[in-house]
């Protein structure tokens, strides 16, 4: 049992700056005197403690005091075998989960509206990608989480099958069964991975959906920095109970930075101590502000901001109540509208808007105070700018027909073609559709017809496509045979 | 008999700062949204002061006070019901109590601490809220607007400064659903900083824009008010058909209100406003 009132990182840096060291070590700004118009914006204390690996303050790469400290608390507070101190965001933890588990010519498992992050681990390690389709709520225009029947599908036809990687929950806060689907793929003797990049609350948060260590997985990456309170682009990698933890550590290090942050280590050391000490009230209190704007904006009319009675059982199993998701549609604004519109009018930034929502983060860091104005913000929106609603555009999923790896597409030789003329070409590169946030093609994927329709489509329903290198989705870049 | 040399300070801007000589502390106290001080000063009387920065003290506060009320009331001397944002020190009340045809006068104040400590300190200036006619209610200003429409003939924002719990009453949503809960005839009228120190002129420049946004009519007029930075002090007039300076003299004197600061004269004078101010509101 570990006393989680410790925070050995964010001590030891803390007993660094007092003691008033001398440096002729990296970095070169000497606590901010080489670049003094950075630290009268960051702050003279913050410049003072970005400092690089020295034996008081142990070594990311190869920790044994204060960091070693650092990982066995936070292994603790997750209920995990070990935690990873991670500096190069949750997309480096994604990505070494998937290396930690997939050689060259593997397979992996993953639902379609997976993050790009761990397409590229596919690209880098040459792994082959079995694409399940996440539902989609076509009311709402969103994609969901898995089903177990999608899941025993693609295991009945991919027994060979390494790893399976879940996405819960997804941005807009949709759960899984992610205890039966942990539980049947390790039936199969199938490594079980989570992105838990939105989902840190679950970890320290009273009735939430389970978190991916509680449902028994391998390995899960959660960005601390997006819920949890450390600086952006700190995350954990977390392992379960069977994870070889040195080999692990073997792969985080082929591509982490030998220099990592103590700002972002500190960040992720007290952010753990608060939630091991207080994550209950803290996150009671943010379900109870997201609950109230929640209801506030429901009364307006016209949004619908959704929650628990969106789930069905399956895609949709679970709904994580400190999202407050907003759809748009009924009052004839698209969300990115919706999205600008708070921007450049009422200074409210709000995290993402797509076709037909809104997604706000809420906080313990908010006050009622702020939660008013985001309300307030709303009606006035609505009075001002309100139409006759809109319908979402009619999605069907599209499955991928794979005929290359993401390796072997990355480094083919290409051309460019127009969209049109590109049937029955091989992708390489992405094409992504929000909504509903999944990819309509990956690299090493045919391109048919009904791909080509659908881009069109999507266009000219306003829906934001990205990806290619030509912004306005003329061309694509294609393997040359 | 000496006296101890006790004095408060607030800096006004960043190389200004303001000392007022303190004979004693009263009451130190923290709510839920700021913190609470009243002192017996040696020459203004008492003064309430939130989170540092000094709200009123019994010497000036009429200039303040008056020039809220006594203005829109002079314009459309038939208003019946006013919203009152802010205010918990009684004194735009007590001003407002003092006009027999207003029939009803809902307080909109956040802090129930500033309503409670008033009455206890400064009696004299919250007899309004004992007044039959009038409503406190202790909720968030910018919350408690958005439940009207075409509610109330005045508006008053009588708010502390854009940070701390008075920052949402400087905004565009706060400004449109005040313009929602105003009937036909509706003005709003709000407490609109400095236009001379640099840390204050921003927000001079920002609030008018945000009200042009909604409002026909946007003026500003101004008061000196010797305990607030630079003693220059502006407020906005904004409504969706009265001019702020067509006065209903005669019928504004048939109230026989008896002030300290305004009068009919001054009211049009108000609206004339220097140079450097003007180039604000551009």
């Amino acid at each position: 049992m570990q006393d989680q009132r410790k925070a050995p990182v964010f001590e030891a840096l803390k007993k660094h700056k007092s003691d008033r060291y001398v440096h002729f070590d990296v970095p070169s700004h000497k606590g901010g005197r080489g670049n003094p118009e950075l630290a009268a914006l960051l702050g003279w204390d913050c410049m003072r403690v970005d400092v690089n690996s020295m034996k008081p303050l142990d070594n990311l790469c190869h920790p044994t005091s204060v960091i070693r400290e650092a990982e066995i608390l936070a292994a603790e507070a997750f209920g995990a075998k070990n935690a990873f101190l991670m500096v190069g965001g949750t997309t480096s933890a994604v990505q070494a989960m998937i290396m930690s588990v997939c050689k060259h010519g593997d397979k992996i498992i993953l639902p379609r509206n997976v993050h790009r992050s761990a397409i590229n681990a596919l690209v880098i390690c040459g792994a082959l990608p079995v694409y399940i389709n996440p539902g989609i709520n076509k009311k709402l225009g969103i994609s969901l989480g898995m089903t177990y029947e999608a899941l025993e599908e693609a295991i009945r036809r991919n027994p060979d099958a390494k790893a399976v990687l879940f996405n819960n929950p997804t941005y807009y806060g949709v759960c899984s069964d992610l205890k039966r689907l942990v539980a049947l793929a390790r039936e199969h003797g199938m490594k079980t991975l989570v992105d838990e990049a939105h989902g840190t609350h679950f970890y320290f948060g009273d009735n939430l959906p389970v978190s991916a260590m509680a449902a028994g997985a391998d390995l899960s990456s959660v960005s601390m920095h997006k819920t949890g309170g450390s600086l952006t682009q700190s995350s954990f990698l977390l392992c379960g109970e069977e994870a070889d933890v040195n080999y692990i550590r073997q792969i985080i290090n082929l591509t982490q930075t030998t220099s990592g942050s103590y700002l972002l280590m500190s960040s992720l050391d007290v952010a753990r101590r608060n939630l091991a000490l207080n994550g209950k009230s803290v996150f009671a209190k943010t379900l109870e502000l997201t609950e109230y704007a929640r209801a506030e904006i429901n009364k307006i009319g016209g949004y619908y901001a959704y929650a628990s009675e969106i789930c069905d059982g399956g895609a949709a199993y679970a709904f994580d109540r400190t999202k407050l998701s907003i759809h748009t549609r009924e009052m004839g604004l698209a969300g990115i509208e919706v999205y600008d519109i708070l921007r450049d009018d009422y200074s409210i930034q709000i995290e993402f808007g797509d076709l037909g929502n809104i997604l706000a983060i809420i906080s313990s860091g908010d006050r009622m105070l702020e939660i008013e104005r985001l309300v307030a913000a709303l009606g006035e929106i609505k009075r001002l700018y309100g139409k006759s609603p809109v319908g979402m555009m009619e999605q069907e999923y599209l499955a991928p027909d794979p005929v290359m790896s993401p390796q072997a597409s990355f480094y083919s030789d290409k051309k460019t073609l127009p969209v049109k003329e590109s049937e029955g070409e091989v992708s390489a590169e992405f094409v992504m559709c929000y909504p509903p946030g999944i990819p309509v093609l990956a690299p090493g994927e045919r391109i048919t017809k009904d791909i080509i329709e659908y881009i069109e489509y999507a266009k000219e329903k306003g829906c934001l496509v990205t990806g290619p290198h030509d912004m306005e989705i003329n061309n694509i870049k294609v393997v040359k045979k | 008999m000496s006296m101890t040399d006790l004095w408060f300070h607030e800096d006004h801007s960043e190389g200004v700062r303001f000392q007022i000589k303190i004979d004693k502390h009263l009451c130190s106290l923290h709510s839920e949204f700021q913190r609470l001080d009243i002192f017996e000063t040696v020459e203004l009387g008492k003064m309430l002061v939130l989170d540092g920065i000094l709200m009123i003290t019994e010497k000036d506060e009429f200039v303040y006070h008056e020039m809220m009320v006594h203005v829109p009331m002079a314009v459309n001397p038939d208003i019946k019901s006013v919203l009152v944002i802010g205010a918990g020190d009684g004194g735009t009340v007590k001003r407002l109590t003092e006009y027999k045809g207003i029939e009803k006068i809902v307080v909109a104040e956040i802090d129930k601490l500033v309503v409670d400590k008033c009455k206890q300190f400064f009696p004299d200036l919250t007899v309004g809220f004992d007044d039959k006619r009038v409503k406190l209610v202790y909720e968030d200003g910018l919350k408690y607007v958005r439940n009207f429409e075409g509610a109330f003939d005045l508006i008053i924002v009588d708010s502390t400064d854009p940070f701390g719990p008075g920052e949402g009453l400087f905004t565009r949503e706060f400004y449109g659903n005040c313009h929602k809960a105003l009937g036909v005839n509706g003005i709003l009228v709000n407490q609109h900083e400095s236009p001379f120190y640099d840390s204050y002129k921003d927000t001079v420049t920002k609030t008018h824009e945000k009200l042009k946004a909604f409002f026909p009519i946007c003026q500003v007029y101004q008061a000196h008010i010797p305990t607030y930075p630079s003693g220059h002090w502006l407020f906005g007039f904004s409504s969706k058909k009265y001019d702020g300076t067509d006065i209903k003299k005669e019928k504004w004197e048939e109230n026989k209100i008896a002030c300290q600061y305004y009068n009919t004269d001054l009211h049009k004078g108000a609206f004339a406003l220097p140079n450097y101010t003007k180039e604000l509101l551009r």
